[in-house]
């Protein structure tokens, strides 16, 4: 079975002007398994958006090779074979939370029954039933993110990439949206790619965290966390020693060197 | 708890400002009213100079048959000219969103038709369609419509967020369907907020054209009969007239634009 | 995204733009009846005849003949003096309609309540159709002497002008004021400094960007005032007073009244350009300004 994702030497060069050229991503190589839960993370400029980008054929790769499920990335995107929500929800004010969940159902020709059908499951997957009728401007800001999660998930894509979808939202709401997203990563049984600048929550999710650094973008790296299945990832994990233990990893990985008074660490 | 403490004052405020949006300018207007009126009463200014509100009012009811035939047959004329404008004004747009040379090519007469009196053209208009009809005073309003209709619309056309956009590449929505799922809606709001704007000028431009030629009847030839003959209190009986054809208009359009832009507080 | 042309190719388009209005018109002269085109009596498309439409080269050559028969001024002079007449009382109403809209909308930011009660009437002072006001506005003048002043028909004209050019400046000036964000109003706030200080300090920077689009319109506005003052009041010498009476010999000489209108185009460019001037003085301020 190939790979959901798989990067091969990319790199990606932004043309500035006067002939100054930023290099956002330098020969870059990742390869996500189906099933897979993999984050980027690391600090403004590390191009692990760019690489999010590239990954959902939004922006095209300066040099090197990608493909998605064994296709180029122009053809999956085509073939729908992704699911995205970005740092902004960016529904459509002037649709309902029903018809925001079903636009990419309506735009690839699936009949109304059907649709419906999916909303329905949909809704229920992120609990929020009561509001299929409810207009964006009348949702919070994490409910906001949930439609944007259940359009992503609306095609039952194998890959789904999100960028900093909890960026915008309060500690608490988000720790509560990490829960959901673990449940519904499980009863989907998709592959992620999750961008983010919180270390706790790609240690929380991910079965791999990637580390990258700027000015050149790139990969320093990579991080087996694998806190365990499912049913075990709960609000107690968060308290968990090897819950602090892949934090510290992820951490000193991100810092370069072992941060001083690090647990476990003897520093007399 | 904090949640309770905040929203009290804000409602508070939300209900004082409510209420003073009403009541305020009520109270201005009949303040002026009363001191116009006091004003011409007690220096004994003759009616021919200032007349009082009374005096228009009596000519208000005495003639209501005449104003209210007269604002039918500007308003027609405004009407039509408002939805022929608008619809160049919004196709015109929409070419030019799709096609960014057609906005080169229209700019500079954009630019002449937003900075020249439309009003001048009726003259000629009159020539052109004949000075029996109405036909000039509905081009000369549709004229006045098409610049800020299309300003308007041109611009919500190029309001499509970013995150918008992306979408309809990742679904690898056609040029049609991001068309009619994301482009068009976005620039509604600006749509009507043209269209708002246009209102009050089709009924202006309407009106003024009466006063360059055409048939009797409308607003703008009796308001200018009536001051030719000095009535001015029967005048100012048609600007009346006037003047609740415009706010209907306006209050019109400013209902369609609130109606559909009712779920655009947040993105 | 938004990749901008040479400014040569743009000036190239927009010749073509008018070069199309132009064919178009002679185009629609050529192919279509002299009647116009009529249906269930209504005229959709105009009469084509040579007294309706007169070719555009004839309006262009009529600008080079005398005025009335073969000899005295030529047209385009008149049309260049009444242009500048027209011009110079629209610049008046202009700067009465900034000063007056700032004002307004300067009292409407630091009273809440002066917002809530005046700018009802700010809007609907914009549906009162000026032609009713002209000959009133004339009378009321006539009957002003002060000192050597005596008030002229031209007096009236720049009045209205100035009615009609003080209300995009109240409203966009109300916005630009009311612009910066709340952060920037705490801040000053913080600093304890009043609101003279605050207004000059923030407020009235902020408001350029919308500033200059109500200063454009205006200038239109009063443009377009004067011109239909000037008609309304009967006053002579300017450009609306031509228009109507040239438009009286349209069917005898029909390039005639195109002269007038086209001068009424060139002064409202002048009064628009006028105001570009004045954005590239000011712009220093404009930087958050998002093109159109």
């Amino acid at each position: 079975m190939s790979s959901a994702v798989e990067v091969r030497a990319v790199s990606r060069t932004f043309g500035g002007r006067k002939g100054a050229s930023v290099t956002a991503l330098e020969s870059v190589d990742l390869s996500v398994a189906p099933g897979e839960f993999v984050s980027l993370i690391g600090p403004s400029g590390c191009g692990k958006s760019t690489l999010l980008r590239l990954i959902a054929d939004l922006d095209t790769p300066t040099s090197g090779e990608l493909s998605v499920f064994g296709k180029p990335a122009r053809q999956a995107r085509v073939d729908q074979d992704y699911g995205i929500a970005f740092q902004q929800a960016g529904l459509l004010p002037w649709k309902t939370v029903t018809g925001n969940i079903e636009l990419p159902l309506a735009l690839h020709g699936v009949g109304r029954s059907e649709r419906k059908a999916r909303v329905s499951e949909l809704l229920e997957l992120i609990g929020l039933t009561d509001f299929a009728g409810h207009y964006p401007d009348q949702l919070s800001g994490g409910m906001q993110q949930r439609v944007a999660i259940a359009r992503a998930l609306a095609e039952s894509p194998k890959l789904l990439l999100m960028d900093e979808p909890f960026g915008a939202l309060d500690e608490m709401t988000r720790e509560r949206m990490q829960n959901e997203l673990v449940r519904i990563c499980a009863e989907t049984q998709a592959a992620v790619v999750f961008v983010t600048h919180s270390i706790p929550e790609a240690v929380f999710l991910s079965d791999r965290v990637v580390v990258m650094s700027p000015r050149p973008g790139r990969i320093t790296d990579v991080i087996d966390v694998s806190l365990g299945g499912p049913a075990e990832r709960d609000d107690s994990l968060r308290e968990d020693e090897a819950f602090f233990r892949g934090v510290a990893k992820v951490r000193e990985a991100l810092h370069g060197v072992p941060v001083a008074g690090a647990r476990g660490v003897d520093t007399r | 708890m904090s949640a309770t403490t905040a929203t009290i004052p804000e409602r508070a405020l939300a209900r004082g400002s409510a209420y003073r949006t009403v009541v305020a300018p009520i109270v201005l207007g009949v303040a002026m009213l009363g001191l116009w009126q006091g004003v011409v009463d007690g220096f004994g200014i003759e009616q021919y100079i200032v007349p009082t509100p009374t005096d228009i009012w009596h000519e208000i009811t005495d003639n209501l048959g005449s104003i209210v035939d007269g604002s039918v047959s500007t308003g027609v004329n405004a009407l039509i000219g408002l939805v022929v404008g608008a619809l160049v004004g919004i196709l015109g747009a929409i070419i030019a969103g799709v096609w960014r040379i057609f906005d080169t090519i229209v700019a500079p007469l954009v630019a002449a038709l937003a900075v020249m009196p439309i009003v001048a053209l009726a003259p000629v208009l009159y020539t052109m369609y004949g000075a029996d009809k109405e036909t000039a005073r509905q081009i000369v309003a549709a004229v006045a419509v098409i610049v800020p209709v299309y300003i308007n619309t041109l611009r919500g056309l190029r309001q499509v967020r970013p995150v918008h956009r992306d979408l309809m590449r990742v679904y690898a929505a056609s040029a049609r369907q991001q068309q009619f799922a994301v482009t068009l809606p976005t620039a509604a709001p600006y749509v009507f907020t043209g269209l708002r704007v246009a209102s009050s000028l089709a009924v202006i431009s309407a009106l003024i054209a009466e006063y360059f030629g055409g048939p009797i009847g409308g607003l703008g030839k009796s308001i200018t009969s009536s001051a030719a003959s000095s009535n001015y209190a029967l005048a100012w009986a048609y600007v009346f007239g006037a003047i609740v054809l415009g706010l209907v208009f306006y209050c019109a359009a400013l209902a369609v634009e609130m109606f559909f832009t009712r779920h655009r507080s947040t993105p | 995204m938004t990749r901008r042309s040479a400014p040569l190719g743009r000036l190239a388009l927009g010749a073509l733009g008018i070069a199309a209005v132009i064919g178009v018109w002679e185009a629609y002269k050529a192919v279509a009846p002299d009647t116009g085109v009529v249906i269930g009596g209504t005229t959709v498309l105009p009469r084509s005849s040579d007294i309706a439409m007169p070719h555009v080269w004839d309006m262009f050559s009529r600008l080079s003949d005398p005025v009335i028969g073969t000899i005295g001024d030529t047209m385009w002079q008149t049309v260049l003096d009444a242009g500048l007449f027209t011009l110079r009382i629209a610049a008046f109403g202009w700067i009465i309609g900034v000063v007056v809209g700032f004002a307004l909308a300067l009292v409407m930011q630091r009273f809440t309540i002066a917002e809530a009660a005046v700018l009802p009437w700010i809007v609907l002072s914009q549906t009162v159709p000026l032609i009713a006001i002209a000959p009133l506005v004339r009378r009321w003048g006539s009957q002003i002497t002060i000192g050597g002043f005596e008030w002229q028909s031209e007096h009236s004209v720049a009045v209205i002008a100035a009615y009609l050019a003080f209300f995009p400046v109240a409203v966009g000036v109300l916005r630009g004021l009311k612009a910066p964000d709340a952060t920037h109003v705490d801040l000053m706030h913080t600093y304890g400094i009043g609101w003279w200080r605050t207004l000059f300090s923030l407020r009235l920077p902020a408001s350029v960007p919308f500033l200059l689009p109500a200063l454009r319109l205006a200038a239109a506005s009063a443009v377009i005032g004067t011109v239909v003052a000037e008609v309304s009041i009967g006053l002579r010498g300017g450009v609306g007073r031509l228009i109507i009476e040239y438009a009286q010999s349209a069917s005898s000489d029909p390039a005639k009244p195109w002269a007038p209108i086209f001068a009424a185009i060139a002064v409202g460019l002048v009064a628009a350009a006028f105001v570009g001037l004045l954005g590239l003085a000011l712009k220093p301020y404009r930087r958050s300004e998002i093109p159109a």
